[in-house]
């Protein structure tokens, strides 16, 4: 008798993996490689942003106090609660809950909705105060000495310029994770998730938290290092 | 036929089922270092307030990574996944980072 029929795997078992649990393991060994092309993708930005930072650090700092470092708090409360969220939808996918699965699926869509709409109101605020990096840059709101040689102002629009792309590409991600929980939410409700086939909703978790993990690091270091200065 | 269901492999890996007080634990703790790095940030320590603010990140990184992520209940493999990428990672930063700081240190005229 083979392990296939030793247990039941209500057609959820592709024909190349001999169980259940194989298959789930080799989705998160998948994932994992995808994980790890992404802090690859991530990490040469932070690279980048570290570098310029050292070389100079005087610009950075300045602009980096013109950040809104309460809308940024809040978001990171917002983001790391999503995460508690969707640790339990996980959770719920493990005890075959559909019930929570749905419940903390929409939690944290909601939560992401909303670390969205505040990222969009400090973009707003930065774009009012013309730091956006481009034609319509200007120094003014960060109030520079009278004598301030003009590269102070171009490296502080290349702090911003790594501000908006880096906080751009994490919001992009969230974006796809969104997208992709409206459709479990769908696929939850129908009760397609149970004790022994979750595997989409812990892979999405992954990627979930990893977006929270990329937060993690991206808040201190644009918001926060410099602000003792 | 029991003894083909009864593998080790049941009581392992993803399927490792944690009480909902851990999530919640680890998730208090997140909140308490989100403060405690915020509040950190006013105060004026020099160089040690970098290396405080990345340690802090850190240790929320390791708690997402090893209960939120399942890491810490999830096979070899999946350990040296994760923990290639950040190795990877680690020597990207320090090569690049090696350069930059040492540049010039030589005093050599172009160099």
């Amino acid at each position: 008798m083979s392990l296939a029929e030793a247990e039941p795997t209500h057609g959820y078992l592709a024909s190349h993996f001999e169980t259940l649990e194989q298959q789930h393991q080799s989705a998160a060994l998948g994932m994992w490689t995808f994980l790890a092309t992404e802090v690859m993708f991530f990490g040469g930005l932070f690279l980048g942003f570290s570098v310029y930072r050292f070389v100079d650090p005087e610009p950075f700092a300045i602009a980096s106090r013109h950040l809104n470092v309460t809308l940024g708090t809040i978001n990171t409360f917002v983001l790391l609660t999503s995460s508690l969220t969707m640790a339990l939808v996980v959770r719920a996918g493990q005890t075959g809950d559909r019930k929570a699965q749905v419940r903390n699926l929409l939690l944290t869509m909601a939560l992401a909705t909303l670390f969205l709409g505040i990222k969009a109101r400090e973009y707003y605020e930065e774009f009012e105060h013309h730091l956006a990096p481009g034609a319509s840059f200007s120094t003014a709101a960060l109030h520079l000495p009278e004598d301030a040689p003009e590269s102070l102002g171009q490296q502080a629009q290349l702090f911003f310029v790594f501000y908006f792309f880096m906080t751009g590409l994490h919001g992009f991600h969230m974006l796809i994770g969104i997208a992709v929980m409206a459709v479990l939410v769908v696929k939850a409700q129908r009760g397609q998730y149970t004790a022994e086939h979750y595997t989409q909703l812990e892979m999405t978790g992954l990627y979930w938290h990893f977006v929270d993990l990329v937060w993690v690091f991206l808040f201190p270091l644009l918001y926060l290092v410099e602000l003792h200065t | 036929m029991s003894d083909t269901i009864t593998t080790p492999e049941t009581e392992h890996g993803s399927h490792h089922i944690l009480p909902k007080s851990s999530y919640y634990v680890v998730y208090a703790a997140l909140m308490v270092l989100l403060v405690a790095t915020v509040g950190f940030a006013y105060i004026d320590l020099g160089r040690v307030n970098f290396l405080v603010t990345m340690l802090i990140a850190i240790s929320k990184a390791l708690m997402i990574a090893m209960i939120f992520m399942h890491v810490r209940y999830s096979e070899r493999l999946v350990w040296l996944f994760a923990s290639a990428a950040f190795l990877w990672l680690v020597i990207m930063f320090a090569f690049t980072l090696a350069d930059y700081f040492t540049r010039g240190s030589l005093n050599i005229l172009g160099k």
